[in-house]
């Protein structure tokens, strides 16, 4: 054989040896690990708009299992009279640290988790086998304030991850291959990303992190095939732009506002609806105004991205107030009447009722469901609250309010059972704020608070020994609250509701996942695990059985929270780290 | 089921077809000059402020004060390495007197460099405590000690923050050599 010929030949063989090592280590890229060979995975049931609008009772394709945002499952295997049974079906450790957040999403077998630093495992729903891992390669000059990730979205055949170095990444959802990658934005300017996307009408939505470090705040949409970008909206418009007046000088290109929790969508108007989160820097003297679209509710066209509507929960904030949790979208009675609504419980500590009108939104009712002494007096026609500016933090003052900074909720997602009509909240009460504002200098990329955070700290109400977290369940019909858990331990914990007049959370820091009686709220199981869980809780079914999926791995504000508590109680609370994925069904 | 034989040739083969393939040309490519970590007889210039880009002498640097941010630049070719966090260096002085041995080979007259780059999730370390002489990082909480190594005093950090050593000579600050350990933090291994 000639040199050429032989080369030829040898590179042909090459290529098909290269082709089977890959089948047989799934290896062709050194950040993706493979736990079974492709040729044993399952098939894979195909993702569309029509499945997303209305997800099979078995699955949980998105990060609250529906558009509403419910947190709702429809599963009523596990209920209040058999769940003292549930058992440990299966375990799956992480291997890493920081925060696990993101709700376990599973499509017919197939389950999605992602860990702090990107990392995304694939695994059989059935019995937590490993398919494959994906470790994204984060820049080494990264600033992340924020070690979490708060899961996937899935559309066609395709996972999506959004990623702290501000990446949308989109994966075969079966092998685990980057089919491609889109830079949302430039890490290196302070943006980031820690939402699960949101996919609907053949795009995937994203909004990015970074509000303490000077960004714009946006909610941006590409192609699910293909990544391209769709749209682009900001959540601080440009001048000559409605609302820019709200906005003195240059501050709307520093402005914050970011969008770092999932939206809801209505696919009935085709609308997507978002939180928005607090203007920075923290003091609302360096930016005198209201501050549109800031700590709002802001609903957006799907396929253009068009502002349809907005509410701002509370104007010019000074407090770290983001109100980033997007709104459950259902219907509440009213005077005699249904009102298609938008449901909020703020983190500035006020429980908000809106109606989703068509082109815009309008304020129905808002009361207080934790200690709040910053807010006077409610408009009951606009919504606008009358601030009692005692308790506003400035520039050069030290300022103390209720809540504190973490709100009255966080991020954590509350939940709605509409059986019972009841909206559960993971709420936090007498824990107030301290903050000192002083003047900010922004430069790309480094914090930009104008909040001296050495001096940052929580003053306890006197109930605080009683109790600071709650697990509270309000009628959404008669805005009354009907029950209420309290825990001497903040807490931390997204909910999930169930068919099984369930209501499942962890949150606290003693480390146990709970289960409750969804209509009394007495507490009927619960399993400690390896550390404080702080992830989204779902529920799916597989060949007949119903299970139950969380993550546990502490970190993040909760655990922040935890050593200023510490400090402020002279405790010594330590709460271990490391993720694992507890999954539990009934024991037969 | 391929036997181990089989596996090795699979992978050899596969490998020479990567280094064959002009899609893979993966030869490590030298940083830019701006990106590179500090290099020995580097100067220090103010990282921001009125006199961002000045360069830093000793008499700038007072005893106990809030530190400097700084970062190293290559005055021959009038380079400053700012395009990467990793070079963003914290100067501090305190009394030569109260250093601890560990930073002998690093400090020069109680100046010390410290990397800004928390070694927890890599933020940036702002905050001081002249009281105390702790550099505090805002994002999680972590306290170093600045006389003693940046051991670390509090909070998740796992290691100390790195050290950049100093020569003083003419009234001039140069860089002395490498950081003292790997700059940033590092995704644990599971």
């Amino acid at each position: 054989m000639k040199p050429l010929k032989y080369a030829i030949a040898l590179v042909f063989c090459a290529f098909v040896m290269t082709a089977q090592a890959d089948d047989l280590f799934n290896s062709d890229q050194s950040n993706l690990k493979s736990g079974t060979l492709l040729k044993d995975r399952p098939a894979y049931s195909s993702v569309t708009d029509q499945r997303l609008s209305k997800p099979e009772a078995r699955n949980w394709l998105m990060y609250r299992g529906t558009y509403d945002s419910q947190g709702y499952s429809p599963l009523e295997q596990i209920n209040s009279k058999n769940v003292k049974q549930l058992k440990t079906s299966w375990t799956f450790s992480t291997g890493m640290r920081e925060a696990h957040q993101a709700p376990p999403v599973v499509n017919d077998g197939y389950m999605f988790v992602t860990t702090p630093h990107n990392h995304l495992l694939a695994l059989d729903a059935r019995n937590g086998e490993l398919l494959w891992r994906y470790e994204r390669e984060l820049p080494e000059d990264l600033f992340q304030m924020h070690p979490t990730n708060r899961g996937v979205a899935l559309h066609g055949d395709y996972v999506y991850m959004a990623t702290a170095d501000a990446y949308l990444v989109a994966l075969n959802a079966r092998t685990g291959k980057v089919v491609w990658e889109q830079e949302v934005e430039d890490y290196a300017s302070g943006y980031y990303m820690t939402m699960a996307p949101l996919a609907a009408s053949g795009k995937v939505m994203v909004g990015v992190s970074g509000g303490e470090f000077g960004i714009r705040g946006f909610i941006a949409a590409f192609d699910a095939k293909t990544g391209k970008p769709a749209w682009k909206t900001y959540t601080i418009p440009a001048p000559g732009e409605p609302g820019s007046e709200s906005w003195p000088g240059d501050t709307w290109k520093t402005g914050g506002v970011p969008v770092w929790i999932t939206g809801s969508y209505d696919p009935a108007t085709k609308t997507t609806y978002w939180g928005t989160g607090n203007g920075g820097p923290w003091m609302g003297d360096a930016r005198p105004g209201d501050n549109l679209y800031a700590t709002s509710v802001i609903a957006l066209d799907v396929d253009s991205g068009k502002l349809r509507g907005h509410h701002q929960y509370h104007w010019n904030d000074s407090w770290d107030w983001d109100e980033v949790s997007a709104p459950l979208l259902l219907d509440f009675q009213r005077k005699g009447k249904t009102v298609k609504g938008l449901v909020h419980p703020g983190r500035n500590g006020y429980l908000w009722f809106l109606e989703r009108g068509k082109e815009k939104i309008n304020f129905v009712d808002a009361k207080p469901y934790v200690k709040q002494d910053v807010f006077k007096s409610i408009d009951p026609v606009t919504g606008r609250p009358e601030y009692n500016l005692d308790r506003k933090p400035q520039t050069g003052k030290v300022t103390t309010f209720c809540p504190s900074s973490w709100g009255g909720k966080d991020w954590p997602p509350a939940a709605f059972n509409p059986k019972t009509r009841l909206l559960y909240i993971p709420a936090n009460d007498n824990v107030c704020g301290k903050l000192k504002g002083e003047e900010a200098e922004y430069r790309e990329g480094q914090l930009y608070l104008g909040a001296v955070l050495e001096e940052f700290e929580v003053v306890l109400h006197e109930d605080a020994k009683d109790y600071i977290g709650e697990l509270q369940a309000w009628n959404v019909d008669t805005a009354e609250k009907a029950w209420s858990v309290k825990f001497k331990s903040h807490n931390w914990g997204p909910i999930l509701a169930t068919s099984g007049n369930l209501v499942f959370a962890g949150g606290t820091n003693d480390r146990y996942f709970r289960a409750y009686d969804a209509s009394t709220g007495k507490l009927l199981w619960q399993q400690r695990t390896n550390s404080g869980v702080i992830g989204v809780p779902v529920s799916y079914e597989i060949d007949g059985v119903q299970y139950i999926a969380v993550q546990s791995g502490y970190g993040v504000d909760a655990e922040r929270e935890q050593a200023l508590l510490n400090l402020s109680q002279g405790k010594s609370t330590y709460v271990p780290q490391g993720g694992v994925i507890w999954v539990f069904a009934l024991d037969k | 089921m391929p036997t181990n034989q089989g596996r090795r040739t699979t992978l050899k083969l596969g490998l020479l077809a990567v280094l064959w393939s002009p899609l893979s040309v993966f030869a490590a490519r030298k940083p830019k000059p701006e990106k590179m970590r500090p290099q020995t007889g580097d100067h220090l210039v103010f990282a921001y402020g009125e006199r961002e880009g000045e360069i830093i002498t000793p008499g700038d640097i007072t005893l106990n004060a809030k530190p400097t941010e700084a970062f190293p630049k290559h005055l021959a070719s009038n380079v400053t390495r700012s395009r990467s966090r990793l070079n963003a260096l914290l100067l501090v002085r305190l009394d030569p007197q109260s250093l601890s041995s560990v930073m002998d080979k690093y400090a020069a007259d109680g100046l010390v460099a410290y990397s800004a780059v928390c070694t927890h999730t890599g933020c940036t370390v702002e905050g001081w405590d002249a009281a105390t002489q702790e550099l505090t990082c805002p994002c999680h909480g972590s306290k170093y000690a600045a006389a003693n190594g940046a051991k670390v005093l509090l909070g998740p950090a796992p290691k100390p923050l790195a050290m950049l050593p100093l020569k003083i000579k003419g009234g001039e600050i140069t860089v002395a050599g490498a950081f003292s350990r790997k700059v940033g933090f590092t995704v644990n291994k599971y």
